[in-house]
């Protein structure tokens, strides 16, 4: 009897004891499905609204008269931006954040955190306008420059006079993840093991070579998560790209300052639906649709890529 | 991704919207000793209308639909007109599927779009009418010179990548007397799909065939050249380079030189009555439905002063509606757009030419086969 009766009354203690555990259970149940629920949502609407693209005529595609020739130059140019974007924004994030984190003093360093936090709060349209009236022009003396002295590359061939150039974009776009990859960085610098530093620096290193040891082997997991969140948002940013780089959707050139550049898939949607029915509706849903596959992409190899670097640490 | 859509989308909801209700508001300031003149003879002498109805579409027309409505709804306080200025091709679909009463759009529906769009007319028939012309400027940037002169020829070399520096022999050809400098030609057109680029096209397809070979497109053609979005980026482009050339809506180039094109043996520069001219030089497009009034515009016209270098914008709407108070306000409003008050109101907010009168009656004619029984 006992020993049937002590487990139920145990059960039944902690029923009483877990009504407010049972209310949040359900709850995060509910926020976790309504996730996946939205997610296979937008999945589903890009499917089915891109089906019909694959039944267009020729003449209703722009440009090439391929599927894959007008979404080839789209995915270049949006993974070409999104990259060199990444390569501008991580050195100075990381950078920033070891400042921050291990160089500042402590007065400094919060006031430094904050103005890269507000950083984050300017909306995007700001960035576009920023880049378009303000940086464009100041970067084409630079871009004559590269032209005249590193011309022999492909990627610094004819100059853009109003200064609308990839690079351009890539810039404006590192400037926008640029707040996101730094909060990253310096949260994981912060919890670098005190002991492991101090044991580094008592053993003669410097503050550099203890940075090296240290921090960073630490924090590497860290940054590449940060990186591929700003890569994520790189990639989707829509307004300051349609704002700043002036076009040719059918384009794919390896120069990186030219009059001409290769459109990114977000900015390109932007730019033709307001004047599109029909099919070409459908063809920029099918290229939203490619969009979505590449984010998921590059997160599923953040996720590897993050998994296999914590397992060293 | 469709979060910045939206946002402009809202933004150009709100923006006309506040405008309207400014204007509306100083308009029944100074109501009080204009009533009588007002709106009454303006909605055909009928008793004020209430209500509100939809429209979307052209946001080449949105400045001139504000004024639109506006003046609408003084004439008539108890009515409520939304516009949506989402673009001509989301207008079209939202009409077609039932969503909005008219639609405003920078290019007339095709047959088969007009057979499509019956669907959403209660057995009655899908119409266009011409409400909005509005010339298009090739507005350029290049010091020491005022009075740039440009025949279709040079033009359409100039936006094809085959003239790429301002003293070519060919400008200088059409500018004898100018001094041209040696500065890079940088042809500036636009990045969005457009109905400016589709007249633009058109003018240089038909003017100059053998140099210009792309058909009228809504998206850039070719090849080369800077693009920028909007006719605001355009402008911002052209101020901030030497040597820029690009076309824009006349009313948004001001602080930019305007280049004359040749018109027959003179060369005029793009005004709203030289638009006109153009627009009464065209030939309505004929095998359409009885009222429907769209034009193929007469881009090599010699008649004297025309500029055929325009934007004709269309609305869009029923004869018949499933309800009839709809029915009213859209017959109402239309005729008010039509009307001489509404073309000077749209000219003088917009910029635009005011219609012709022969094509303004044929439009008065097609707006009232709108049938209001219930």
């Amino acid at each position: 009897m006992t020993t049937i009766s002590s487990p139920s009354a145990r059960r039944g203690r902690r029923a009483r004891q877990s009504g407010g555990d049972a209310v949040f259970a359900g709850v995060s149940l509910a926020a976790g499905i309504a996730i996946l629920v939205v997610l296979a949502g937008v999945a589903v609407f890009l499917i089915v609204q891109s089906v019909p693209a694959f039944s267009a005529a020729k003449s209703d595609i722009p440009g090439a008269g391929s599927l894959l020739g007008y979404l080839a130059p789209l995915a270049f140019g949006t993974v070409l931006s999104a990259v060199l974007a990444l390569l501008f924004a991580v050195p100075l994030a990381v950078a920033i954040a070891l400042f921050i984190t291990h160089y500042a003093p402590r007065r400094l360093a919060q006031a430094l955190g904050y103005l890269v936090d507000l950083l984050a709060a300017v909306p995007s349209v700001v960035f576009g306008l920023w880049g378009i009236f303000w940086l464009a022009p100041k970067l084409v003396p630079l871009y004559l420059w590269l032209n005249d002295n590193l011309g022999f590359l492909p990627i610094f061939g004819s100059p853009s006079v109003t200064g609308r150039t990839i690079l351009t974009a890539s810039l404006v776009l590192a400037v926008m993840i640029l707040p996101i990859v730094t909060a990253i960085c310096r949260e994981v610098f912060l919890q670098a093991p005190k002991l492991q530093e101090e044991a580094a620096l008592a053993l003669g290193a410097t503050r550099w070579e203890m940075i090296r040891m240290a921090v960073l082997p630490f924090g590497r997991a860290g940054i590449v998560s940060g990186a591929m969140l700003g890569l994520g948002r790189a990639l989707g940013e829509t307004l300051a790209v349609a704002l700043v780089l002036s076009v040719d959707p059918t384009l794919i050139t390896a120069n990186l300052i030219g009059t001409t550049n290769p459109s990114t898939i977000a900015a390109n949607i932007a730019l033709q639906f307001p004047e599109s029915f029909g099919v070409s509706v459908n063809i920029l849903i099918l290229s939203g649709l490619l969009l979505f596959v590449i984010t998921f992409v590059v997160n599923l190899a953040a996720r590897t890529i993050v998994a296999k670097s914590a397992v060293k640490v | 991704m469709f979060r910045h859509v939206n946002r402009k989308t809202l933004g150009r909801i709100v923006l006309p919207a506040t405008l309207a209700l400014s204007l509306g508001l100083t308009a029944c300031g100074g109501a009080a000793n204009e009533a009588s003149s007002g709106g009454g003879s303006s909605s055909g002498g009928s008793s004020a209308l209430s209500g509100s109805i939809n429209g979307a579409g052209s946001s080449a027309q949105s400045a001139a639909m504000t004024a639109w409505i506006a003046g609408f709804q003084q004439a008539n306080s108890g009515a409520q007109v939304n516009y949506d200025a989402v673009g001509s091709g989301a207008g079209v679909e939202q009409f077609t599927n039932k969503g909005v009463a008219f639609a405003g759009s920078d290019k007339y529906l095709t047959s088969d779009q007009l057979t499509a769009a019956n669907a959403a007319c209660a057995g009655g028939a899908a119409l266009d009418i011409p409400t909005y012309v509005s010339p298009i400027a090739v507005a350029y940037n290049l010091k020491g010179v005022d009075d740039l002169q440009l025949s279709p020829t040079t033009l359409a070399g100039i936006f094809a990548g085959t003239i790429t520096s301002w003293d070519d022999a060919a400008i200088k050809a059409d500018n004898p007397k100018a001094d041209l400098p040696s500065t890079k030609i940088t042809p500036v057109h636009r990045s969005d799909k457009s109905g400016t680029t589709n007249n633009f096209t058109d003018y240089l397809n038909k003017t100059a065939p053998e140099t210009w070979t792309s058909a009228a497109t809504e998206t850039w053609p070719i090849n080369g050249g800077e693009s920028a979005k909007g006719t605001s980026g355009v402008v911002a482009v052209l101020k901030g380079g030497d040597g820029t050339i690009g076309y824009a809506d006349e009313s948004q180039v001001s602080g930019l030189q305007t280049a004359k094109v040749k018109v027959g043996s003179s060369w005029n520069g793009p005004t709203a009555d030289g638009a006109a001219k153009a627009l009464t030089d065209s030939k309505a497009v004929s095998g359409r439905p009885d009222g429907d009034l769209v034009f193929d515009v007469n881009r090599t016209t010699t008649a004297d002063g025309a500029y055929p270098v325009l934007l004709v914008s269309y609305e869009i709407f029923c004869t018949k509606y499933a309800n009839a108070d709809q029915a009213k306000l859209v017959k109402g409003l239309l005729t008010y757009i039509v009307s001489s008050e509404g073309q000077q109101a749209a000219a003088k907010a917009a910029g635009s030419a005011p219609l012709p009168s022969e094509i303004a009656s044929k439009a008065k004619e097609s707006v009232d086969k709108i049938s209001t029984d219930s």
